[in-house]
């Protein structure tokens, strides 16, 4: 009974603050998409909170006291310290595979040869499941750092490189015509035609890739090693800290957004000004 | 492949236009198109007059397209050979420019460095070829609109970036693969009278391709007719329409309207 009280309490200000903007002048605020994304989040907010304070289970606390526990776990330093422990991997391993995915993957889309040479690779690796080869990983190369390394670039470099290769094969067939008309050279060609036209597909690639890599990294440290935040999630579950356990879910699951809505943000900015602004 | 060379002979007699002529700007020889297992053209001769606008017509898959694109040196022949200021074409040259049905521009790129693109790929440096692009923008009437990308354009305006590039690049021979047909009617109106202004301004060879009757007549010097599949030239008109009078006096003189009737009758038999 005491929950829409306390809904009020926690999420009014958000809600409202959507509500008080979008009232008068509804139609402006279809041109401003940040307040209804606000609105989403705060609904969803809003139903975990509620769901919480029922609660459905026991082992699922409101989005209030998680938050708690995430400002505990970043204030006794647990929760940077265990970032710092699977970022090392995470962009370690997404750096290899970007540069070695793009790479490979313009490779395979200019040459018929690289192509036969490098894709079955990576279309066998992509079917494979790759939370079955983890554990493999252990084996070979141990619990360290190179283990939940490789676990990252085997998840995020054949969805980057067959993304790449895809992107260069299917450019635009008129451009390179029309580049060839107008006396390009072949390096001409590929530099200023084919590898442009290709960008938003090898980001598309670079975007799935690194949510690879952030499942990579965790299922390393869920499986492998228990270290960062895969070990916090597990410590916390076992102890039945159920709010610490799931405030360090949360924040990888933000991280992980964030960080793809900041390589977005980056290739509109910096490679396709076409798009900048619309 | 054997059987292209005999073809050849069974075409009709190569028009008297076709005999060399001192000034042709582009000569075909017996081009001969075969893809895997289609016959695309046969037995092609033609000479394309230096400084005038010559049209290419025919129904749909007649080959036009390819026969254009093998002058241009984007498409290679089977047989037969294509002269440019009297030199075998062995790919694309810097004395020819093509006009690209579907526009083939650059998204990321602004109006500027579309029409400068030619000369970017030549290695001009970027005074240069942004001195050249704002003429030629101005000169199909884009001015002002340099910094815009694609996109932000209407289907016209963009052929009309598409054109401006082509004529940056100076090059003797324009040719202009269905310019037009992305367009709609009205645009389209405007954009042949533009054409028409454009050949007396520029004094270059335009080679035109189009599957309008209409266009075709209302634009060109001379419209050579290609027959259906496999490609031949069955007629070579010249529209003789006095391009001084104005436009709308010209679509309602008695001869061109004769004009398009009677290629209308001639090519109705491929239509059925």
């Amino acid at each position: 009974m005491t929950a829409p009280v306390r809904l009020d309490g926690h999420t009014a200000g958000a809600l409202g603050a959507g509500q008080v903007a979008a009232a008068p002048a509804r139609r402006a605020s279809f041109d401003r998409p940040i307040l209804w994304r606000i609105l989403s989040v705060a609904l969803v907010l809003g139903v975990w909170e509620i769901a919480g304070q029922i609660p459905i289970n026991f082992a699922f606390p409101p989005f209030s006291e998680v938050f708690a526990a995430f400002l505990r776990m970043m204030a006794d330093g647990s929760l940077p310290a265990a970032y710092a422990e699977t970022l090392k991997p995470l962009v370690i391993g997404v750096v290899i595979s970007t540069v070695l995915g793009v790479g490979l993957g313009v490779a395979m889309g200019l040459s018929r040869l690289s192509e036969w040479l490098v894709a079955p690779v990576f279309i066998v690796l992509q079917a494979a499941p790759m939370a079955a080869l983890v554990p493999l990983l252990t084996f070979v190369y141990g619990i360290g750092l190179l283990s939940k390394t490789l676990a990252v670039i085997l998840l995020a470099l054949p969805v980057i490189a067959l993304n790449g290769y895809k992107a260069i094969r299917n450019a635009n067939p008129t451009l390179v015509a029309m580049c060839k008309s107008f006396l390009g050279t072949r390096r001409q060609q590929i530099v200023k035609v084919i590898i442009p036209d290709a960008t938003p597909v090898i980001f598309a690639g670079l975007r799935l890739g690194v949510a690879a890599g952030f499942i990579g990294v965790m299922l390393a440290e869920l499986l492998i090693t228990p270290t960062g935040i895969g070990d916090l999630i597990t410590y916390h579950r076992s102890v039945a800290d159920y709010a610490e356990m799931y405030a360090a879910v949360a924040s990888i699951v933000v991280l992980s957004a964030l960080t793809l809505a900041a390589l977005q943000a980056f290739e509109v900015r910096v490679l396709r000004p076409e798009k900048r602004g619309s | 492949m054997t059987a292209m060379a005999d073809t050849a002979t069974l075409t009709r007699p190569a028009g008297p236009a076709a005999a060399a002529k001192p000034d042709a700007a582009v000569s075909v020889r017996g081009i001969c198109k075969t893809y895997t297992d289609v016959e695309a053209l046969r037995g092609i001769d033609l000479d394309i007059e230096r400084g005038k606008l010559t049209t290419l017509l025919g129904p749909s898959g007649c080959g036009k397209t390819t026969l254009l694109k093998i002058i241009a040196g984007l498409i290679d022949q089977t047989s037969g050979e294509v002269l440019v200021n009297g030199r075998a074409v062995r790919g694309p040259g810097p004395e020819r420019a093509f006009v690209f049905q579907d526009f083939a521009l650059l998204p990321w790129a602004t109006v500027m460095r579309n029409v400068a693109f030619g000369l970017e790929l030549r290695g001009a440096s970027k005074t240069e070829r942004e001195e050249k692009a704002r003429h030629y923008i101005a000169e199909v009437g884009l001015a002002g609109f340099e910094d815009k990308y694609p996109h932000e354009l209407s289907g016209g305006m963009r052929q009309r970036v598409g054109l401006a590039r082509a004529l940056a690049v100076d090059a003797d021979v324009l040719m202009l693969d269905e310019p037009f047909s992305a367009v709609d009617e009205q645009t389209r109106r405007k954009f042949q009278e533009d054409l028409i202004r454009l050949r007396e301004v520029e004094k270059k060879t335009f080679l035109f391709v189009t599957h309008s009757i209409e266009e075709a007549v209302y634009v060109s010097d001379r419209i050579v007719l290609l027959s259906r599949r496999p490609g031949r030239i069955s007629e070579i008109i010249e529209p003789k329409v006095d391009h001084r009078a104005s436009p709308d006096e010209i679509r309602r003189d008695p001869h061109y309207l004769d004009t398009v009737e009677s290629i209308w009758q001639g090519l109705r038999n491929y239509v059925e």
